[in-house]
């Protein structure tokens, strides 16, 4: 178990870390599908089946394909001149180190308050559609409302200009 | 056997890792389009936090860690949808996507 999590935080951790790092928008954007790829098969490791599938279909068969329309959209592909980094990138690599520094001491100061029950939880596909239609059904009829606004609204942001400029 | 002294300590610092990464990259990257995977990492890595919690956590059968995770993932992709909008109309507006560029208010 613990060869596989250090090999799947590995590939999520290098996806990331290449994602922010190479140049050229499409590269960043193969790399950033295969760190969700890497957090799906964490939280199939986690025993979540439910979700990890969710973040499969989710992320790589949408999120991705959403970013890599956006990249051909605004003609991402062709490297800008300036450089890809602000010129303030040692501030904001200094600020991000202050978080992780935070976090993981935050993590480590509290290893013995962390619960530690090891045995496999029992939750089926059947118990999460009847949580979800039972005690979380407000919470899924609001994002289901927000789904259906932010669809409308991204469509208009999208629409807007070209309407004008008749 | 590990070298974590509970796994979800070792689930917890690779969220915090990647929380940093995406961080790092929404501030250091001039590309909106970047900024915006930047954004996508750190919900990615708040979202492993929930369902760690909730598979190492007590009374996993209450779904509770898990809810939040699939809400949060519904949210996520509806943000993804109207940034990258955004970025789209930005674009069209001022013909470059990277931020720097982008200082004005007035449409």
């Amino acid at each position: 178990m613990n060869a596989v999590f250090y090999l799947l935080a590995a590939i999520t951790i290098a996806g990331g870390l290449a994602a922010i790092l190479l140049k050229h928008l499409i590269h960043a954007a193969l790399a950033v599908t295969v760190a969700f790829g890497g957090i799906a098969l964490l939280f199939l490791q986690l025993d979540a089946q439910f979700v990890g599938f969710a973040q499969f279909l989710v992320y790589i068969g949408a999120v991705a394909i959403l970013i890599v329309f956006a990249i051909l959209l605004t003609h991402g592909a062709e490297l800008p001149r300036e450089g890809v980094f602000s010129k303030s990138w040692i501030t904001a690599l200094i600020i991000a180190a202050g978080v992780f520094a935070v976090t993981g001491w935050a993590v480590l100061q509290s290893v013995d308050a962390v619960p530690q029950r090891n045995t496999v939880p029992a939750v089926s596909v059947h118990d999460i559609g009847n949580a979800l239609v039972g005690r979380y059904v407000l919470p899924l009829e609001i994002v289901g409302l927000l789904l259906t606004a932010a669809t409308i609204g991204a469509v208009i942001v999208a629409m807007l200009e070209k309407e004008r400029s008749r | 056997m590990t070298a974590f002294p509970s796994p979800l300590v070792g689930y917890l610092l690779v969220a915090a890792v990647l929380f940093a990464i995406g961080l790092a990259g929404a501030l250091v990257r001039r590309n909106a389009i970047i900024v915006l995977i930047g954004i996508e990492l750190m919900l990615n890595s708040a979202n492993l936090n929930l369902i760690a919690f909730w598979r190492f956590g007590p009374h996993p059968e209450a779904l509770t860690g898990m809810m939040f995770a699939i809400l949060s993932i519904a949210v996520a992709a509806a943000e993804a949808a109207v940034g990258l909008g955004l970025i789209i109309s930005i674009y069209r507006h001022t013909n470059t996507a990277e931020l720097d560029k982008i200082n004005r208010l007035k449409g």
